[in-house]
């Protein structure tokens, strides 16, 4: 194991009852860099970032993250990551300040009130603070949940189609405040994408997933050489062909 | 930014917080904590003036009826206060986001207990304070055996919210039902307003398990015969230990369970 890389996983299993979501995953992501998890529908993206953040335990297999065991020393990593996506919710009922007031309390922040300042000032959200969560649109509540994932200043960002449903300049703001963010602060970033455009601009290296294992990995420009295609969107597409081609035949 | 602690006040506090800002948000929320154990009391109390009249058991003890449905409702609002705090996270689908944070299992049980007595405190306190002026009636009169009341009955609440939310959590929302009616499956076994020794012979010992039981008789024998029955309430005590116990296990079971299916990240309405 080397200090070079953030995460750090090997022989990974899950199993939902008779279905195996993950099958044998290896894959190392480096630090100070933007990892892309690709792969289609039911490739099993979710399930590894959800055993990545300790939501779900493995059938069988090792995470290291930070250069410690996951599944041993959670709590203690979960202080130096956190996560973001469109698809976990933040309380509706309460405003953009209460919510990250709560989170700032998990996170035991000291100096909180000045960092939600901060971040809202970031992410252009400063006139929306005292606004309920559920009243904002979905560039809104992104910039919301981004914000909630950067309270903690985190080395280690998870995100799951961080700019899903967004117009493309709102989702153009969000990817350049993150490269901001990682210039400042040399944090890593494992990102979930369908969007072949965002992995290009924001990935120095790619983990192809199909049917819970990795296919490919390295640097989108390579990925691109080896399937002799022209853009990641088309190598995508041929990967995802070659599944559902395997899976009529099945 | 921050180093780990096993125990943290400052998170507990935190998911309270969420809830205070959900009470301070809307008004009729906190009506409601006070609404159903006033529309109680005033149906109790009307019922015990009518039956002043008319039974020499009730002449005796006026306030006997009233302090029964009182104290039921410190069990009832405890076990609710619980389930229904947890169940806001499920309907927010707030989980996922909660357990990615430092936020542990134990730290939630701590913040689901203390949501639950202040909800009971302002729901129960506010028909406390109505019945004084509505029908004569101080349940503070009875003095500091009401703490020792008060505290064994939403212990047993908390054993079974916990329980509740357990379940809630591992079956999803289909499963919120238990939640209404849970308690009330126990409610003829409690001997709230009549005693242990009405029940059929075989039924009795079920009834003896439970905290509530020795609670209601210990307060019929101090409104009757006042007598503080230190027997009681240590027998509701000790079960009291196990209830709780078998409640936080319980619910931390649940909860590794929902870490095991992913059910963290699925649940919501």
């Amino acid at each position: 194991m080397s200090g070079d890389f953030v995460i750090e996983v090997s022989g990974l299993y899950k199993y939902f009852d008779q279905v195996q979501a993950v099958n044998n995953l290896s894959f190392r992501a480096r630090r100070g860099v933007t990892t892309a998890l690709l792969g289609g529908n039911g490739a099993g993206k979710t399930t590894t970032i959800a055993m990545l953040l300790g939501l779900l335990v493995p059938s069988q297999g090792q995470i290291r993250i930070l250069g410690e065991d996951m599944l041993q020393h959670r709590y203690r990593l979960l202080h130096r990551m956190n996560f973001s996506s469109p698809y976990v919710d933040l309380p509706q009922r309460l405003t953009i300040r209460q919510n990250l007031t709560v989170y700032g309390h998990l996170y035991r922040l000291p100096k909180l009130r000045q960092r939600i300042e901060e971040l809202a000032d970031a992410l252009n959200l400063s006139s929306l603070l005292d606004r309920k969560y559920g009243q904002l649109s979905a560039g809104q509540k992104t910039r919301v949940s981004l914000a909630k994932a950067l309270l903690n200043e985190p080395e280690l960002l998870l995100m799951d189609e961080p700019t899903a449903s967004l117009d493309p300049d709102t989702a153009d703001s969000i990817r350049s405040y993150l490269e901001q963010y990682q210039a400042r602060t040399g944090a890593s970033i494992l990102l979930a994408s369908h969007n072949m455009s965002e992995v290009e601009r924001m990935a120095s290296d790619v983990i192809m997933m199909r049917q819970g294992q990795v296919v490919h990995t390295g640097t989108p420009a390579a990925l691109i050489s080896a399937y002799g295609r022209s853009s990641l969107e088309e190598v995508f597409i041929d990967i995802a062909r070659h599944n559902s081609h395997n899976q009529e035949q099945a | 930014m921050s180093q780990d602690v096993a125990f943290s006040l400052r998170r507990i506090g935190g998911v309270a917080l969420r809830h205070l800002y959900l009470m301070r948000s809307s008004w009729p929320r906190v009506l409601e904590m006070v609404y159903w154990p006033t529309v109680q009391m005033v149906l109790w109390g009307f019922i015990t003036l009518f039956l002043q009249n008319n039974s020499s058991y009730i002449a005796q003890a006026s306030g006997i009826l009233l302090s029964a449905v009182l104290l039921w409702d410190v069990l009832f609002r405890g076990q609710m206060g619980i389930a229904l705090v947890f169940m806001e996270e499920m309907w927010s689908r707030n989980l996922g986001h909660l357990f990615v944070s430092p936020l542990r299992p134990y730290e939630m049980v701590a913040s689901l207990l203390f949501m639950s007595l202040l909800r009971t405190l302002i729901g129960i306190g506010g028909a406390t304070l109505i019945a004084i002026p509505l029908f004569h009636y101080n349940i503070y009169d009875i003095g500091l055996p009401l703490i020792a009341f008060f505290l064994n009955l939403i212990i047993m609440g908390w054993a079974i919210g916990l329980i509740v939310s357990g379940i809630v959590l591992r079956y999803g929302m289909g499963a919120e039902s238990v939640a209404w009616v849970s308690v009330f499956a126990i409610q003829p076994l409690c001997a709230i307003f009549y005693p242990v020794s009405v029940l059929p012979t075989w039924l009795q010992p079920i009834a003896w398990a439970l905290p509530a039981s020795h609670v209601f008789e210990g307060m019929r024998a101090l409104l009757t015969e006042h007598r503080f029955i230190a027997e009681h309430m240590l027998w509701a005590a000790g079960l009291n230990v196990i209830y709780l116990s078998g409640g936080i296990a319980i619910f931390l079971g649940y909860f590794h369970i929902a870490r095991r299916k992913g059910l963290l990240l699925q649940v919501g309405e």
